[in-house]
């Protein structure tokens, strides 16, 4: 018996029972419109996490004191003293594989421009801080290493700051406002980067010569950050390692000592929210899954109420000169039918679920074409698999006992 | 020496019921040769049914043996005898046995999905014109809810020809008809017969078998009367002779 003739019958028996095939079908839809929507939202979340972590710079190494434990007491990152501009100096020298270095400190403060007030933070870094987060300017122009050894009380604004404190439109470059009562020149403004990984806006910033934020504002010689490019993306594991070792010496550590800084490249922490957004995947997907497993089993149980339901309409195709295969083929490709039908329906269902989530929701979702094939084949052999035994059953009656069946 | 198509030597068929064995057939002894018109009569639980079972291949005797053309059912494998039924075997059952919300049409064209050798188009012609030859073509779209219990038996009858097979069993095949439409359905196993093909033909009708070349008679199990018919009637000139009634219409 040829396939289109199998498919004809297959066609002919679910048009007989469509509401039954339907319903079949609706754990399928479900289970598979639900994988494709669940993936859509984890693989989307991750590309986005991916997107932003590598906007801030992908070649950035960054370097935070650590917050060891002194006697117990865990101090927080603005008090631990463990990096100094020594250090910054050290990593210049020594370091093979950074091309940019730069400290930074930070403090929070109100910014004032005449009669209009924002609260926001105040980055010191050096010239080289806007190369390594690949940061242009819009307006303006970048304060100068003379700035640096000079403390001038010149500045960089971000667009958040401008919206709040310049609400007339005026150009800020060469305004001066007031940071913790010190008068700075605006000499440009920074392009608009938006929100960060984290949710944080990376516009509420205002940008110094870190001597002038260290001597002027903080009174201290320490650093909260340092920040490093390493020349190339393929080699940011290697400025890493450069980094820890520079550092070690320059702190004299002892070889048992720990480490009293932790170095962090961008691709790590790519990593660590890919791993948990994969873990999320992982979850959604496994429920996702259990309920296309639940759809099988529903087909599988209607596929056995269809055979027993049909034994006669079996024994007269057998008694018509059916084969046992014939039969066999007949429930099987009216399961896969079943399956297939209802994947298809999922598969359009999910995509547009993970659109409508994305417009009304705006979640990131990202549908891959992996989880469209992946599903669409898991649902085939959900068919075959679960169709299988309901059809084996079938093909093994003998004719004249499933004819006379009442 | 005339060839045998039917081969059956002491068949017996027992259905074990719990405890009891009911005995259906009790050595059954008979050859049909090629060609013959056969009838089978006796009365309800004789075992006609179970007989014509057996020789379509549906059945498998509890002991005895069977040759059909020489090959003995037995050793055949269910795919082989399933391509003979088939092929070889057209069936028309006592219960009509037509599928459910399927038309005429395609319920004709049901034994010929199981034939590779045939296109669907032709599948079509076929069927189209085996219920021509039942009188049958304006009723081809019709479900068989929607047909009177003659007409589902004509369309049985239809199918059971449709694949040209060498040998047709019938199980009161006229057994739900007028005599007119008797006649004529008659008039088709006997024009059939002419072109060679076997029949064996279940009929509780003293009349019907008159059409028929020799009549076994079953009782209880066992062949009681073996009658060889030498002149058969024409069920056409019967037809003929039948005076024109318009209730005898279809
Ligand atoms: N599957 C079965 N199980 C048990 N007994 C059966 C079975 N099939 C037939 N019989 C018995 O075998 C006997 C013969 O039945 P069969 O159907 O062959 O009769 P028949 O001659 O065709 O009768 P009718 O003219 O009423 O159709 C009956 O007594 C019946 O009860
Ligand atoms: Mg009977």
């Amino acid at each position: 018996m040829n396939v289109s003739n199998l498919l004809r019958i297959a066609f002919r028996a679910l048009q007989h029972n469509m509401m039954r095939a339907f319903l079949t079908m609706l754990g399928i839809i479900i289970g598979v419109g639900a994988v494709i929507a669940m993936v859509a939202i984890g693989e989307g979340s991750k590309a986005s996490i991916q997107a932003q972590i590598s906007a801030m710079g992908s070649n950035m190494v960054t370097v935070r004191p650590n917050s060891n434990v002194a006697g117990g007491v865990r101090l927080d990152a603005t008090s631990v003293q463990s990096l100094s501009l020594d250090d910054v100096q050290a990593l210049l020298k020594q370091g093979q594989y950074m091309s940019a270095v730069s400290p930074g400190v930070s403090s929070k403060g109100q910014v004032i421009n005449g009669s209009l007030n924002w609260s926001t933070t105040l980055q010191g870094v050096s010239p080289a801080f806007l190369d390594i987060r690949d940061w242009p300017l819009k307006s303006g122009v970048v304060f100068t290493d003379k700035d640096v050894s000079s403390a001038a009380k010149v500045c960089l604004i971000g667009q958040t700051v401008v919206d709040n404190i310049f609400i007339n439109g005026e150009d800020p470059v060469g305004q001066v406002i007031r940071f913790s009562h010190i008068p700075f020149k605006i000499i440009g403004v920074l392009g608009k980067k938006g929100e960060n990984a984290f949710g944080q806006d990376q516009d509420d910033v205002i940008i110094a010569p870190y001597t002038t934020v260290m001597k002027r504002i903080m009174a201290t010689v320490y650093l909260q950050n340092i920040y490093a490019s390493a020349r190339n993306e393929t080699v940011t594991d290697s400025a890493s390692g450069e980094i820890s070792t520079i550092l070690r010496a320059s702190h004299r550590l002892k070889p048992t000592d720990a480490d009293d800084f932790t170095v962090r490249t961008q691709a790590e922490l790519i990593n660590t929210f890919s791993s948990t957004s994969k873990l999320l995947t992982i979850l959604l997907t496994a429920i996702a899954a259990i309920s296309l497993v639940v759809g099988g089993i529903g087909i599988m149980n209607i596929m056995y109420v269809s055979v027993t339901e049909r034994t006669k309409e079996i024994g007269l195709r057998m008694a018509l000169g059916a084969r046992g295969i014939d039969i066999l083929y007949q429930f099987l490709i009216e399961a896969i039918l079943i399956s297939i039908t209802g994947g298809v329906i999922g598969v359009i269902l999910g995509v547009a679920a993970s659109s409508l989530i994305r417009i009304f929701l705006s979640w990131p979702t990202l549908v891959s074409q992996s989880s469209v094939v992946l599903s669409f084949m898991v649902c085939a052999l959900t068919g075959v698999f679960f169709g299988y035994y309901p059809a084996l059953k079938a093909s093994r009656l003998d004719p004249i006992d499933a004819l006379r069946y009442e | 020496m005339e060839k045998k198509t039917l081969e059956i030597k002491d068949l017996k068929r027992d259905f074990l019921m719990g405890e009891e064995t009911v005995s259906a057939l009790k050595g059954i002894t008979f050859t049909v040769l090629a060609g013959e018109f056969m009838t089978i009569m006796g009365s309800s639980g004789s075992g006609k049914t179970t007989l014509l079972n057996i020789i379509g291949c549906l059945d498998k005797p509890s002991s005895g043996t069977y040759l059909l053309d020489g090959v003995d059912i037995e050793k055949l494998s269910r795919n082989e005898l399933a391509r003979l039924r088939n092929q070889k075997i057209g069936f028309v059952f006592q219960s009509y046995n037509l599928l459910p919300r399927t038309s005429a049409l395609e319920n004709v064209e049901l034994p010929m999905m199981y034939n590779g050798a045939i296109s669907s188009k032709q599948r079509k012609e076929k069927a189209t014109h085996a219920l021509e030859q039942v009188k049958l073509a304006d009723r081809m779209g019709h479900m068989p809810n929607q047909l009177s219990g003659g007409q589902q038996q004509r369309v049985a009858i239809a199918r059971a020809l449709v694949n040209d097979p060498v040998m047709i069993l019938a199980d009161e095949a006229t057994g739900n008809l007028d005599s007119r439409t008797s006649y004529e359905i008659m008039t088709v196993f006997q024009e059939l017969n002419d072109k060679g093909k076997t029949i064996v033909f279940v009929t509780h009708e003293p009349d019907i078998a008159t059409f028929s070349t020799r009549t076994i008679t079953l009782r209880d199990g066992r062949i009681i009367k073996d009658f060889k018919n030498d002149n058969k009637r024409s069920a056409t000139e019967v037809l003929k002779a039948l005076p024109v009634n318009e209730d005898d219409k279809i």
